[in-house]
């Protein structure tokens, strides 16, 4: 019901919307929740446990009850969104969750009659049989009975962005502490940064009547955000919730960017922020914390302060007849608030039997309520007093029972809250969080003026560490009335099976459980919260802590502070994985590693394989080749029998300079480089200083002390990091220069008996190299690097240019190559060649292989000391016990897989008496067989013995025999033709 | 004789624009890395003198006549568009290794803050400074001249950045919108 002339919200702006099917009109400026408040909508959720129908508790982001499903176009939505967060747009629609068939007749409302079955443990008391049921059966079917609202099974396609921002002060909050704090440093010049979770700023000034200066306190908030907004030193964050503290002043933040509005496009949905602040302050205020007594989770039941936020800020009357609750003397504000704007208050119910009974209206004190009534919206409630009990009729029940400081973010660092026995709540200890002061009513403070006064304090601490000088504003006048209060955590109720006071709304929680939880030894707060699921809802206990844990105080026969408090952890309030991984989707996983050849490769139809960050062609598809395998087979043929091109810019290419560069490389390098002459190439094989191999590849003398040295693909990264460390760690003051240069050059392999006729078309001069040889040649006048390797087993060449001219090379290799009866071949072809000849990759030097096993043994040089020698040589990574490197070649036409393990023929398959294992495998169209690398118990030594090939995983099981691992051209004659 | 054609790393792409916020690729003709070998700093600075530049301090750049060199590292610049011969250092050419991209206009610096973990308003990262810091998960130089944010970054990840900064434009786009 709205009030005339009431609020902040603007009747000129009517603003239509759906809920449940059915459309609303509210008013720009208004939530969800006070929307539906204002169109008599009460009943707007169901609890996550019984079903039990639920109105709207709060004014804000710690509603428990009020959890919707916003829905977008597409059939995308987004669950468990509170009401109380969401503003009203045009055109929102949102629903009800965990209900059906609808919110008024839900079947699992059931859950509510079988309620003494369900009380904490249950689960774990009755699905206990059988034991393989719990899985299958009895999850599933809690799952259902029990939740919150359903994902849309979409992907969020959405806008999401992260950013960063820096200040001098970052000010959570702002209210009226947050508000000076953010005008004293302000002034002061310092940077600063005012975060408030609110669309709107102000905190309670803007829910509240009081009179700062003798002017209503909106008057001056909105002054002080006007010159707030004028500063340019001064950053103001609506809609930003600090979620996280974090090490050296860092937070985490949640914007919601685009949720208040229709969706248009680019405009990111959240932004996940992290905020780097050289001092903070705390100003979040306090949360009002219900009273546990029988059936208080009635639509209607309210807190106290959101009815008046309801009322003052969104000139909402939540009800006719509004009775009020209190164990303080502020709540007493909400009946007056209700009386002068002309709603009928029916009572004030004060459990403080000494409190004033002077209001306009009738006043119990020394009273509680001990039951209600109206199952989708209160009608009566019961209240116990000196001279008996009364039935009041009321359609709302506003309901305080103090305040707990927002003190959270202060824990996120292992800090304790402190227990202030007056103020019946937790304070934040002095220093939790270094460099975050609290402030106002987050430190405890209760009062406006007081609030006013601990915000400048705290700006001008900051102001001070942060070397400046205090701007001395001066504070309006305002109210410093005492906060007085008495405890009171919960009515006790009489016993029987279905009477209930509810602790924790969102999780179904009720001093019942907690009891239970005690009565069965859960008594430490953490055990209890983990047996009765307290706290553990989105709300993340922020109703129903304090209270709970003060029931079990009472329950376990000691004090609050006794007992303490469980542990609060980041976020402060949930935080959308979308935004966290903002630009995390898909291809924005991970950067993407384009080849120069990338175009013209994807042009003739080839696949392109990730290989790390790399996309890489994986064949080349001709028409008519039914499959991978057809196009593979043809590519190495090519290979074999002509020419064919390769990409393969992907290897790391390492330039090496100075006068100690040899001498670095044979420190590196198991074998030696000093000696290597001018113009040649040597293979080289790199160990980790455990003695197990890294990585091999070629380094190239191009000048006395210029090297330019190759990795594999897989190993560019880890290689330039190993030498990096090994320069500045181990040879700090050698004359050594490192640079890599793998992005700098395209280079293609051209490999086959025709290579060399290939090459000479594109060469200014014929390429004459020996096999390993490197010279500086001119590649149609641009000036490239050519390289005799081969990686193929055929006469081979590697040919570099400038990555400027990468593509337009490929492409007039190609066509010269198809002239000769070749052309491109791609990562498939390459590796069948290679495993022909037994050439290894990461799949060999896996990172458990030592130069032993590989039979490369006698390259780790006996003349000179490197890397991993040492290591290498000690016993266990060299003899007949280790797995070594084996051809395997099946003895019928039946197809390997790597990854495959050895057995004995004849003997039993299993983990014991495992001889090793497939490492590569490939069709050779070369030799017309399946081709097998492995590692093999004493392998070199058990050539031509029959292995058996067991694949458990994908059913293979074949004879093989074991043979040399170089299945072609083991003289090397081809290579070197 | 047949003239191979040279391609630009983000050759194909136009220049995007939302209102004075802009983002274009810069071809730079030359890099080359230049790494002063042991006990040389004073041969090399001789060296740079006839550019009117000298070896830097970590993280600032310096520009001459149209010669810029930027610290990368350390013991380590860049020398970009200028020929340097010296025995002093360790030259590469780094000139097809890396993909230039400049950002210019009001908000450019907000764009960057979305993918650099770093404080970039003018008054921390003023004109001059330079930065070798990850853009997102890609690494990069980072330099701000007197008009625009200029960033290289690897040429094979170019078109990665160039879509990230595109994108981070639009959000920010998008939200002055409002």
């Amino acid at each position: 019901m709205r009030i005339a002339g009431k609020g902040l919200t603007d009747p000129s702006v009517p603003v239509g919307f759906r809920f449940d099917g059915r459309d609303y009109v509210g008013q720009a400026g208004d939530t969800l929740a006070s929307a539906l408040l204002a169109n008599g909508v009460k009943l707007v959720g169901r609890s996550f446990k019984y079903h039990r129908p639920r109105g709207v508790l709060t004014a804000g982001s710690e509603e428990p009850n009020a959890l919707v499903e916003v829905l977008e176009e597409g059939g995308q939505r987004t669950p468990n969104v509170r009401a109380t967060v969401q503003e009203l747009y045009p055109g929102l629609a949102a629903r009800s969750q965990n209900r059906f068939p609808t919110l008024g007749f839900d079947l699992l409302a059931l859950n509510d009659l079988a309620a003494p079955l369900l009380g904490a443990g249950f689960y774990y008391k009755t699905f206990m049989w059988p034991r393989h049921f719990w899985e299958g059966l009895y999850e599933p079917l809690i799952r259902r009975a029990a939740g919150l609202g359903s994902l849309s099974r979409q992907h969020d396609a959405a806008a999401y962005e992260k950013a960063y921002a820096f200040c001098d002060l970052l000010v959570i909050g702002a209210g009226p502490a947050g508000l000076v704090a953010a005008l004293e440093a302000g002034r002061a010049g310092a940077d600063v940064i005012l975060a408030d979770e609110d669309a709107r700023m102000g905190g309670r000034l803007l829910s509240e009547t009081l009179v700062l200066e003798g002017r209503p306190g909106m008057e001056w908030v909105t002054s002080v955000l006007a010159e707030l907004e004028s500063l340019p030193n001064v950053r103001l964050m609506p809609r930003t919730t600090v979620t996280g503290a974090y090490d050296h002043g860092t937070y985490g933040a949640l914007e919601r960017v685009g949720l208040h509005l229709a969706p248009r496009p680019y405009l990111p949905r959240e932004c996940f922020w992290r905020i780097v602040a050289k001092q903070a302050i705390l100003a979040a205020g306090a949360l009002e914390r219900p009273v546990a007594f029988e059936n208080n989770d009635r639509p209607g039941i309210m807190l106290a302060s959101a009815v008046r936020s309801y009322l003052n800020r969104y000139g909402v009357a939540p009800g006719r007849r509004v009775t009020v609750f209190t164990n303080n003397e502020e709540a007493r504000r909400t009946a007056r608030d209700l009386m002068a704007a002309g709603v009928p208050v029916a009572a004030i119910i004060d459990a403080r039997p000494h409190a004033s009974a002077v209001e306009d209206c009738p006043v119990y004190t020394g009273a509680t309520v001990i039951n209600t009534r109206g199952r989708k919206g209160l009608s009566h409630i019961t209240v116990r007093h000196g001279g008996g009990e009364a039935l009041i009729e009321t359609d709302c029940l506003a309901i305080s029972g103090g305040w707990n400081p927002t003190l959270h973010l202060t824990c996120h660092r292992n800090g304790r809250p402190l227990w202030n026995e007056a103020l019946a709540a937790f304070v934040p200890a002095p220093g939790a969080v270094p460099g975050l002061e609290p402030a106002g009513a987050a430190a405890g403070i209760m009062s406006t003026a007081a609030c006013l006064a601990s915000g400048q304090r705290a700006a001008r601490g900051a102001l001070e560490a942060l070397g400046r000088k205090p701007a001395a504003i001066r504070l309006p006048a305002a109210e410093d009335a005492p906060y007085v209060i008495q405890a009171l955590w919960q009515v006790p109720h009489a016993p029987g099976l279905w009477r209930r006071a509810w602790l924790d709304f969102a999780n179904d929680v009720t001093v019942k459980d907690v009891k239970l939880a005690a009565q069965e030894n859960f008594v430490s707060v953490e055990h209890m919260k983990r047996y009765t699921t307290q706290g553990m809802a989105p709300d993340q206990g922020k109703n129903s802590n304090v209270a709970a844990l003060a029931v079990l105080a009472d329950a376990t026969g000691r004090s609050v502070a006794e007992t303490g408090v469980t542990t609060f952890r980041p976020p402060y309030t949930p935080v959308s994985i979308a935004a966290m991984g903002a630009g995390g989707r898909g291809t924005g996983f991970a950067p993407q590693r384009f080849l120069t050849s990338h175009t013209a490769s994807v042009e003739r139809g080839a696949p392109m394989i990730e290989a790390g960050l790399w996309y890489r062609a994986g064949y080349f598809p001709r028409p008519g080749e039914a499959d991978w395998r057809t196009a593979c087979d043809r590519e190495v043929r090519m290979v074999r029998e002509r020419a064919g091109v390769c990409d393969v810019s992907t290897l790391g290419k390492i330039d090496i300079q100075g006068a100690d560069a040899g001498r670095f490389l044979d420190f590196v390098y198991a074998n030696t480089f000093s000696t290597l002459p001018v113009g040649r190439v040597r293979y080289g094989l790199m160990l980790r200083d455990d003695g197990h191999v890294m990585d091999d590849g070629t380094a190239a003398r191009l000048a006395d002390g210029h090297f330019v040295m190759t990795t594999t693909t897989a190993a560019a990264g880890q290689v330039m990091r190993h030498l990096d460390f090994v320069q500045q760690a181990f040879c700090a003051d050698w004359d050594l220069r490192l640079m890599s240069v793998t992005e700098a050059w395209a280079q293609f392999a051209v490999a086959g008996p025709r290579a060399r006729a290939l090459l000479a078309s594109v060469l200014d001069a014929p390429p004459d190299l020996p096999f390993m040889g490197c010279a500086p040649v001119l590649v149609h006048g641009v000036k490239g690097r050519l390289f005799r390797i081969s990686f193929s087993g055929e006469e081979g060449y590697e040919i570099a240019v400038p990555a400027r001219y990468g593509e337009a090379l490929f492409r007039d290799l190609l066509a010269r190559a198809e002239v000769l009866g070749g052309g491109p071949y791609g990562m498939e072809a390459l590796n069948v060649l290679r495993i022909e000849k037994g050439f290894l990759t990461h799949a060999e030097l896996h990172g458990r292989t030592t130069a032993f096993d590989l039979g490369l043994g006698r390259m780790i040089s006996a003349g000179k000391d490197c890397i991993g020698k040492a290591a290498s040589q000690r016993p266990g990574l060299t003899g007949p016990e280790r797995e070594q490197l084996v051809g395997l070649r099946p003895q019928t036409e039946a197809p390997l897989t790597a990854g495959a393990h050895l057995f004995v023929p004849g003997e039993e398959v299993g983990r014991a008496q495992d001889q090793g294992y497939t490492t590569s495998v490939c069709y050779s169209p070369t030799l017309g067989s399946w081709l097998a690398l492995g590692f093999l118990k004493n392998g070199r030594a058990r050539q031509g013995e029959v292995i058996r090939v067991v694949d458990h995983l994908r059913a293979v099981d074949v004879l093989c025999e074991v043979c040399d691992p170089v299945f072609y051209d083991r003289e090397g004659e081809k290579l070197r033709a | 004789m047949p003239k191979l054609i040279a391609k630009t790393p983000l050759s194909g792409l136009w220049p995007v624009t939302h209102r004075d916020l802009s983002l274009s690729e810069v071809a730079l003709d030359r890099i080359t890395s230049v790494a002063p070998f042991r006990g040389q700093e004073k041969a090399l600075a001789k060296a740079l003198k006839p550019l009117g530049l000298a070896f830097l301090a970590p993280n600032s750049f310096a520009e001459k006549a149209g010669v810029r060199l930027v610290w990368t590292g350390r013991d380590q610049a860049f020398l970009i568009n200028a020929v340097l011969e010296t025995p002093a250092a360790a030259l590469t050419d780094q000139s097809d290794g890396w993909a230039c991209l400049r950002l210019e206009g009001a908000g450019a610096a907000d764009v960057l803050m979305r993918l650099y973990p770093l404080d970039l308003r003018a008054q921390v990262f003023a004109p001059g400074q330079a930065a070798r810091a990850g853009l997102n998960h890609m690494a990069s130089v980072l330099m701000r001249t007197e008009t625009a944010f200029e960033l290289l970054v690897f040429r094979s990840m170019a078109r990665t950045a160039w879509a990230e900064i595109a994108e981070a434009m639009q959000h920010v786009a998008a939200r002055r919108a409002l």
